[in-house]
């Protein structure tokens, strides 16, 4: 049943944002960065969070999870030592993601050279 | 009304967008990506013993290599051009850019080059997450007074 969950939710997301890109002239740069905001809006109340409960990893794999993620590390981190806590736990959930992207592009670009 | 003719003829030779097909095909794509998302959670939490929020940190990690991986291979750029937001929401789009700029960029120099424009499109990205954190942040630190 998560399976179908998450086939639902990331689809509706990329389709919503399909719709977007081709009914208007937004670029994908706009509309991802138009979702991670939606992502980190969605957490002010723990939206989210409820998705991520219900959906699974479908929730996890578009890029509001993303806004979802920095925002959600701040709190984590402001429960403990107040709100400076925001500016030290921001990067703490994405970290991973973030230093594998940098890492992976950096070595996979040192062996492989533009293709046309 | 040669202004009229030029209109028409522009109307008539415009590539027609297939926007349902798009639509349809970004449905797909992005719900497999889920699916595809959940597989490796369960499949890392039960093969590796994690707990779930480990597995889903080594399920992004393993979309990020294998995006970054078939962009330098030179076969994913097709995939998003057929896909479009199927691939460029879910996390691989990020990957994507990122290690498509970088070798796109890298005959420019290391620093210059691969250096400086890497976060040309992930850039945006990172900005407006880290900002809306920060100010969401506080609004609910604000609202509810502690997570």
């Amino acid at each position: 049943m998560i399976y179908i969950y998450s086939f639902l939710f990331a689809g509706v997301v990329s389709l919503i944002a399909q719709l977007i890109l081709d009914n208007t002239k937004l670029t994908p740069g706009h509309i991802t960065s138009m979702f991670v905001i939606i992502g980190s809006a969605l957490d002010i109340f723990n939206i989210y969070d409820l998705i991520v409960a219900h959906v699974g990893a479908g929730a996890l794999v578009p890029i509001t999870s993303f806004g979802h993620l920095l925002i959600h590390g701040g709190l984590v981190r402001a429960s403990e030592v107040g709100f400076i806590g925001l500016a030290m736990g921001v990067f703490d959930l994405t970290a991973s993601g973030i230093t594998s992207a940098i890492f992976f592009a950096f070595i996979f670009s040192l062996f492989f050279k533009p293709k046309d | 009304m040669e202004k009229k003719l030029y209109d028409k003829l522009v109307v008539n030779h415009k590539p027609k967008e297939k926007r349902g097909q798009n639509a349809f095909i970004a449905f797909v794509v992005g719900g497999l990506m889920g699916v595809i998302g959940q597989l490796l959670v369960e499949f890392y939490s039960y093969y590796l013993g994690l707990s779930s929020s480990d597995a889903s940190v080594f399920m992004i990690i393993t979309l990020i290599f294998f995006a970054s991986l078939f962009t330098a291979l030179g076969f994913f750029d097709k995939w998003v051009k057929f896909a479009r937001c199927g691939l460029i929401i879910p996390i691989t789009g990020f990957a994507h850019s990122m290690t498509s700029a970088a070798i796109e960029y890298k005959r420019e120099g290391f620093v210059t080059g691969l250096g400086a424009n890497m976060f040309k499109l992930a850039g945006t990205v990172i900005l407006y997450g880290v900002v809306s954190a920060y100010i969401f942040g506080f609004i609910r630190l604000i609202i509810m007074g502690g997570a």
